[in-house]
């Protein structure tokens, strides 16, 4: 018997977004004994901050079709895609929307009663199912009305900080209780990460206080390779004032619902960069732009630029913008419908995570599951808007449904290495044994401050050479950080322990960029600033070797050509443009 | 308020048993929000400090607490909206039982949440809803659960009354599922016996502290009372069951 409270189940899930409730769902429609285990409370997850809508070729308004949407979205990724997760996306999405309409969820609509269709970047057609810019709460509120209605077993205020394994395949996890700081271990026969983003290790962010990298981590040490982690999207538009809320989203949909974007002299500045698509170009081109205009004196007082929606009726924006209408409102004492905002690029998702099988999503870890933004395939080198919340229930189905597959095909519960449990307890206690002047916070700050200096949108050898000496040392500092106080909810512990997760994704980051010499999607390399044939057929993989990180190259696998005659004439055009 | 440069904050410290009021003085940031202020304090001053924030953009309700006795979403709550040259007091939320410091346990809320049926469609319908039938429904789905309003209501903090009350911010979930177009349950004995919706009388608190402006009492109880009302108070069907009551 274990010293710790055991609690068995046949599907483990970790992280209550989305993906984690949809795969919640579908694994307990299966009959697995099922249960979700969340850091926030439910309802909280940083999902419910998706604003502009979820993609889903539904063609309430246009001739929309899978075959669009799979051109657009690997044109968005720049052709790094797993074409076979992009596939299943583009096709399984509209039926996943549907559902959650059945659920409960309450989508605007069009004049004759169907789903409500916006305009986003990189979208040949009005295609982003919404309400308002609050879609991604809807769709959290819809899911956990399921869930809730479902029984499912739920572990709110709870942290996973390790995963258990038995010869290699996965077997549990262990963590514990924010309130009481009680230590549980979870035995299971399959787990799912759907631990969200890293947004954490960067100061301007839209991220949530909740995304410090954990899963990558996670699934890091438990043997799990990871692809494609040099692609962090930076959202081209971010609030840059005031201080407190630097960072914070101002969504596509201002763009998509027709506001534009200027610089101080008043010019229209996207006709330089992209004279097709404007201000709706893919986040990567737009970021990089305001990043220009800014660098070449062309920026607001703040350091932005201006986005103008206030040409436009003011029920219009209220009704279709009131979240970003309030937003300003209340940090900025601005009326978007009368004055323009100012906005900057700021760090927004990542496109890379966990290498995932593209039906299942079982890592390379046996019983190891990865979906929504911890999953790398689907968005390649750029995430398109609306695209990540679609990504949350397709995949989020599909990895429940395997997972519960996967544990009915085991006989008995993998077996639980206690000695590898009382380790890590003892690594969870060290911080209140060490004395230093270092609290975890600081140690946070100096991270923020090394990958905004040099993992930014820009990118080069010298830079990333210089973080990865930096962060070997910062985590020397980081076994000295010392903590105040006792188990029972302390802010600082959590931090601290998140930092573990943050420190070695960041250097995954930074190890991965170093890695591709090009420029491709969202990461931008001084040094090699074009895209490079070669580099368009692989993949940079990262994984942990007896305590080591290797770093290699994986080639994609060749597209069948009914798929390739979709994006070949686009692929041309976008290459030759490189040369 | 250009000139303040300081600001000091009496901050709940402990648990049920063993607590204090602690003074802690930060440097004022324009635009600074009571959320950067208690970040501030736990990164420099209080690094064990219980604390619950999530997306600091208003869109969690996560970060409640009650500034200067008025439960606030900390991070939607601007510095430059508070009496900053007296100590501002950050106590956690009343009406809840309390974990440590600022943080709260609103489980309490997660249990009421349970007993409600969720939406169930109409069978074979078209899926067809129009705009207008539904902007009602969504201004109660805008409700981000962060349970100020459960706080707020003097049902539930003056009088404790969670055994028979569900609260505001469960009367408007259930107003969103009974004026759902769709939606094919009569809830209205739900609203009555297990909703305890006889228990509000009206007072408006709750919707003054809703941080996304949701008109809680007229737009969502006061619809809800009047379908009770006239399920089981009206006159006329009253004279009718008196008449006609079975006769025991």
């Amino acid at each position: 018997m274990s010293k710790y409270k055991t609690h068995e189940y046949d599907v483990l899930i970790i992280g209550s977004g989305g993906a984690g409730l949809r795969a919640a769902i579908a694994a307990k429609e299966k009959g697995a004994k099922t249960a979700i285990v969340c850091k926030c409370l439910l309802g909280k997850a940083h999902t419910v901050m998706a604003e502009g809508g979820i993609a889903a070729a539904m063609g309430s308004l246009d001739p929309d079709n899978w075959q669009t949407h799979f051109q657009n979205t690997m044109f968005g990724g720049k052709y790094v895609n797993d074409w076979r997760m992009t596939e299943i996306h583009s096709k399984e999405s509209p039926d996943r929307v549907r559902e959650l309409e059945q659920w409960g969820a309450v989508f605007d609509r069009t004049k004759d009663g169907k789903m409500l269709q916006r305009s986003f970047g990189g979208h040949t057609y009005r295609r982003l199912v919404h309400v308002g810019d609050r879609t991604g709460h809807e769709m959290i509120r819809a899911l956990q009305d399921k869930v809730v209605s479902m029984g499912i077993d739920i572990y709110m205020e709870f942290m996973i900080s390790h995963l258990l394994l038995d010869d290699g395949r996965i077997a549990g996890a262990f963590g514990f209780f924010k309130d009481t700081g009680k230590f549980v271990v979870f035995n299971s026969k399959s787990v799912i990460l759907a631990t969200g983003g890293m947004g954490k290790i960067w100061r301007i962010t839209t991220n949530s206080w909740d995304n410090t990298a954990d899963g990558i981590s996670l699934a890091y040490f438990a043997g799990a390779e990871l692809k494609d982690m040099e692609f962090v999207q930076f959202h081209p538009t971010g609030m840059v004032w005031p201080l407190g809320v630097k960072g914070l989203l101002v969504t596509e949909a201002v763009r998509g619902d027709g506001g534009l974007l200027t610089n101080n002299k008043g010019e229209r500045f996207m006709e330089k960069y992209d004279p097709k698509l404007m201000e709706l170009s893919t986040r990567d081109l737009v970021a990089r732009a305001i990043n220009q205009e800014v660098r070449e004196g062309r920026g607001t007082e703040h350091g932005g630029v201006y986005l103008n929606i206030s040409h436009k009726p003011s029920a219009y924006v209220k009704k279709k913008l009131p979240s970003m209408y309030d937003q300003f409102l209340e940090f900025a004492d601005l009326d978007i419908t009368k004055q323009p905002m100012e906005v900057g690029p700021t760090c927004h998702y990542m496109m890379g995570g966990v290498s995932v099988d593209p039906q299942t999503q079982m890592s390379t870890t046996d019983g190891l599951f990865a979906i929504g933004e911890i999953a790398a395939g689907l968005h390649g080198a750029n995430r398109l808007g609306g695209n990540s919340l679609s990504d949350l229930i397709v995949f989020g189905r599909r990895a429940g449904s395997a997972a519960a597959d996967y544990a009915k095909g085991m006989k008995s519960l993998p077996i639980i290495d206690q000695k590898e449990i009382d380790e890590h307890k003892d690594w969870l206690f060290s911080f209140f044994e060490t004395k230093s002047d270092c609290p975890p916070s600081l140690v946070h700050t100096k991270l923020q401050d090394i990958m905004e200096r040099d993992v930014g949108l820009i990118r080069d050898d010298e830079g990333l050479k210089k973080v990865l000496s930096d962060l070997d040392s910062l985590s020397q500092q980081y076994k000295n950080t010392y903590l105040e106080g006792n188990l029972q909810y302390n802010f600082g512990w959590h931090i601290a322990i998140s930092l573990k997760f943050m420190l070695i994704t960041a250097k995954i980051v930074s190890r991965a960029s170093l890695e591709r010499k090009e420029s491709r999607g969202a990461l931008y390399r001084k040094d090699f600033p074009k895209a490079e044939e070669e580099w368009g057929g692989k993949s940079v993989v990262i994984k942990n070797k007896d305590g080591n990180m290797s770093v290699s190259t994986v080639p994609i696998q060749p597209m069948p050509s009914n798929l390739e005659d979709y994006i070949k004439k686009e692929k041309e055009e976008w290459l030759n443009k490189q040369k | 308020m250009a000139e303040q440069t300081k600001v000091k904050f009496l901050v709940f410290r402990g648990t049920e048993e063993d607590n204090t009021l602690k003074e802690y003085t930060i440097d004022f940031v324009e635009g600074m929000v009571v959320l950067d202020a208690m970040l501030e304090i736990q990164a420099k001053y209080a690094s064990d400090l219980g604390i619950r924030c999530n997306c600091k953009a208003a869109k969690c309700g996560s970060c409640t607490a009650e500034v200067n006795g008025m439960p606030r979403l900390m991070c939607k709550t601007r510095l430059s909206s508070l009496p900053v040259d007296k100590p501002i007091v950050i106590r956690p939320l009343k009406a809840f039982p309390l974990i440590k410091d600022l943080v709260s346990d609103i489980s309490w809320n997660y249990e009421v949440n349970r007993k409600i049926t969720p939406f169930t469609p109409k069978e074979d319908c078209d899926w067809r809803i129009y705009q207008d039938d539904v902007d009602r429904v969504q201004e109660f789905r805008k409700c981000i659960e962060c349970f100020l309003c459960q706080s707020t209501c003097h049902v539930l903090r003056t009088h404790d009354k969670k055994d028979s009350y569900f609260g505001p911010r469960f009367l408007v979930r259930l107003a969103g599922l009974i004026m759902h177009p769709l939606d094919s349950i009569d809830r209205t004995e739900h609203v009555k016996e297990q909703a305890g919706i006889e228990y509000c009388n009206i007072t408006g608190c709750c919707s003054e502290v809703c941080p996304e402006k949701i008109k809680i009492t007229d737009n969502a109880i006061i619809p809800l009372k009047e379908r009770t009302v006239s399920r089981y108070y009206d006159p006329l069907i009253s004279i009718f069951r008196y008449f006609f009551r079975k006769k025991k």
